[in-house]
């Protein structure tokens, strides 16, 4: 059966909707308790956060690059993803470092978990381009490309989903 | 990444692949049936015991005292036990009952054949949903068995109680943590599930089945779980929030300066009141997630035994979407009684009034489409017809409620519980019935007894009412609800009513023996069923009972009626089915 649309995208929109309705909820928590209390205290962002979001903004080209010129484009955007990841874990043990650790304040409890979380969905976006990286060097031939197509689309979302945590942290904490 | 779902999936091999492990949207969809069996049956053990201790509250219970030594000496229930029942007794009929078996269950079973596809669109998603599911059902039964029981927070699980740990009373150590973590992986299952209702209903369909030919339960189920994906994309943070705040000490639900059991809690600055409007925008969509398929379902199987097209069919589903984007504005309502600003109560209780409109709307339809139609009074066409009457005299209780100034009174009193129970949890339950009498012969190959399942619905009928009409008089004089006992000054008057309606609950629990005796013997027993023992005219009814693993055969029905086609001149019948001009085509 040849299906009319694509299930893939339709469910990676599906997910999209998801983490963007559970990131709402987290973020209208954090209005909600900075207003709650007069317990908030700011501190100012890693700054490696910055090199980590060019990281994923450039990731976000070379999987579009992957897509119409091949293989190596997509390990490389698999390599851009774990660096950022790593990136994310330096500026954890930085404010590690400056004794700001989950329970210290709200203000670093939301700071970990919008980090955190976004790791993890990220993570999730990585083991599906590993899937599809080692389906396409399968002797039976490759995934439909919607397949490629679908995780690109959550790779994006990733990005948007990232630039959009950065505002409200630097806006908020 | 799900890639292969549309292709043809070749049968399952072996058992564990064929019943446990079940790729097959048909196995999944039992297993969730079979799970809410064991589930309804324990939920109804606890609110026994709780019935049984209210009427009779100096009374112990038999083995009781053996089974929990400290928290029922000698079998009479504690104050706390009872708490504990009533927090397990809520969490598991709300999510692992009225949730898995109308949505997970039947939507599993029924909604892919419906629409005409092979399966899911994504199977192993499908499978892990239901196995996520599972475990999240284990661990909260195992609350049942650490040192200090099952929470008492209630199914609400309010904070700051709920957010301590062990300070704020019995089973609020592990066995809140428990809680939280079983709702947790609840949501992440119930998301993959809703995931795959909608990918599948979008991309699956048959040829011919368009939007608008689809029957109204897939229509249900479809909405249903673009209510879920939102309603439980915000309890998952909320409960995330929750355990972080027990375990990694943060506070965002504690407030600062708290002392409980005589100890400062080591918390700032957090908002109880986060808790309630994050818990309540996913609880009352989740009223709708319970009821919403059970109204897909009575559209469906009504019309089906009044030999008569559904009244305006297009009119009910544009009240379902609006029942369904109406039920995220008014979560307020749940949060009256918590200081709200008498402004913000007044916009929650307008939309509440206002969701009333399509709601009646529908039940006007249904009682149009029976009204001078030559019914066929089988099993599932009365279990509609109560439910229609069930949710009526529940739903009229809720025009009270949505006014702030009367719900101030009624809130905390029985008159809610008479409410909730006969809207969400004895309507949804009178759906699930009609859709288990109704689908049996699909599931299992074999009719159900008809003349045992009347004897089940007259006596569950006239049981549901003695228990939970009265409710509404013990709530309007006052009678408080959460109490264990009511022995003391102005309460002691309640005490005989309390005792009918306990008397009623043993009755209505035992009658359900008589159901589960059909189920059992007619699965092994049953008459044979044939393959449209209904004359109805949805896919499910053109293939096989039960249907081959992949739901047609190896051929793709082509639809060229619409699911509402009663009451006319067809080729077999008063009826023309979806699929009746189809030509098998091998593919």
């Amino acid at each position: 059966m040849t299906a009319p649309a694509s299930p893939a995208r339709t469910g990676v929109w599906v997910g999209i909707a998801t983490i963007t309705m559970s990131f709402a909820a987290y973020t209208s928590a954090l209005l909600v308790r900075q207003g709650a209390g007069s317990d908030w205290q700011h501190f100012r962002l890693p700054s490696i956060l910055y090199f980590n979001t060019v990281l994923l903004l450039v990731s976000s080209g070379t999987i579009e690059l992957g897509r119409r010129r091949g293989y190596a484009w997509l390990i490389f955007t698999l390599g851009l993803g774990l660096l950022f990841i790593a990136g994310q874990v330096l500026a954890w043990r930085n404010l590690a470092a400056q004794g700001l650790f989950l329970a210290t304040n709200p203000s670093s409890s939301f700071f970990y978990v919008f980090t955190v979380l976004h790791a993890l969905h990220l993570l999730g976006g990585i083991v599906a381009l590993g899937y599809v990286l080692v389906r396409l060097r399968a002797p039976t031939g490759g995934p439909p490309l919607t397949a490629l197509g679908a995780v690109s689309l959550y790779w994006h979302f990733m990005d948007v989903l990232w630039l959009y945590l950065l505002v409200i942290l630097a806006l908020r904490l | 990444m799900e890639t292969t779902a549309t292709s043809h999936h070749a049968p399952p091999q072996g058992f564990l692949r064929k019943y446990v492990f079940s790729l097959d949207h048909k196995v999944i969809g039992k297993q969730y049936l079979d799970l809410a069996l064991v589930a309804v049956v324990i939920g109804m053990v606890l609110s026994w015991l709780m019935r049984f201790h209210l009427g009779f509250p100096t009374t112990a219970v038999p083995g009781l005292g053996k089974l929990a030594p400290t928290a029922a000496a000698g079998g009479v229930i504690t104050p706390e036990l009872y708490l504990a029942l009533m927090t397990m007794h809520g969490t598991i009929m709300v999510f692992f009952v009225l949730t898995t078996a109308p949505f997970a269950g039947f939507g599993n079973f029924v909604l892919p054949i419906q629409v005409g596809a092979e399966d899911m669109a994504f199977p192993r998603f499908n499978m892990m949903s239901f196995w996520v599911t599972f475990v999240a059902f284990l661990v909260l039964v195992a609350a049942f068995f650490v040192p200090e029981g099952p929470p008492i927070s209630g199914w609400t699980a309010y904070a700051p109680l709920s957010a301590i740990g062990k300070d704020a009373g019995p089973g609020l150590g592990t066995g809140q943590t428990l809680w939280a973590v079983s709702i947790a992986l609840f949501c992440v299952g119930q998301l993959l599930g809703a995931l795959n209702f909608i990918a599948t209903t979008l991309d699956l369909r048959t040829k011919g089945m368009t939007l608008m030919r689809m029957p109204l339960s897939t229509w249900a189920w479809f909405i249903t779980s673009v209510i879920g994906l939102i309603a439980f994309s915000v309890l998952l943070p909320a409960c995330i929030l929750l355990i972080l705040d027990r375990v990694a000490g943060t506070s965002f639900f504690i407030p600062g300066g708290l002392v409980v059991s005589d100890r400062l809690q080591p918390h700032s600055g957090g908002s109880p009141l986060l808790w309630q409007h994050l818990f309540w925008f996913f609880g009352h969509p989740e009223v709708y997630i319970a009821i919403l398929p059970g109204f897909g379902i009575v559209s469906h199987i009504l019309p089906v035994f009044a030999r008569k097209p559904l009244l305006g069919p297009k009119v009910v589903l544009i009240c379902l979407i609006a029942i369904a984007f109406l039920s995220y504005t008014v979560w307020g309502h749940h949060m009256f009684l918590s200081g709200m600003n008498p402004l913000s109560a007044t916009l929650f209780s307008v939309p509440t009034l206002v969701i009333t409109i399509p709601a009646t709307i529908v039940v006007l339809l249904w009682i149009g489409t029976v009204y001078g139609a030559r019914m066929r009074f089988t099993t599932p066409a009365l279990f509609c017809l109560g439910f229609i009457s069930v949710f009526v005299s529940g739903g009229i209780s809720g025009f009270f409620l949505a006014q702030p100034s009367i719900d101030t009174y009624l809130h905390g009193t029985y008159f809610v519980v008479g409410h909730f129970h006969f809207v969400m949890g004895v309507a949804a339950m009178f759906g699930i019935f009609a859709g288990v009498y109704f689908w049996f012969p699909k599931m299992y190959g074999r009719m159900m007894n008809d003349k045992l399942g009347k004897l089940h619905f007259t006596l569950t009928l006239i049981g549901v009412y003695c228990v939970f009409m009265p409710m509404h008089y013990l709530g309007l004089a006052g009678n408080v609800r959460r109490y264990s006992t009511f022995t003391d000054d102005y309460m002691k008057g309640s005490l005989p009513l309390h005792r009918f309606i306990t008397i009623a609950a043993l009755f209505t629990g035992a009658v359900q023996l008589i159901f589960f005796y059909n189920l059992i013997h007619s699965r092994l027993r049953g008459a044979k069923a044939p393959d449209n023992p209904w004359q109805a005219t949805s896919l499910e009814w053109s293939t096989s009972s039960p249907p081959p693993f992949d739901n047609f055969g190896g051929h793709h029905p082509v639809v060229t009626h619409g699911p509402n086609e009663y009451g006319v001149k067809g080729p077999t019948g008063d009826y023309i089915m979806q699929a009746s001009s189809d030509q098998p085509v091998t593919s």
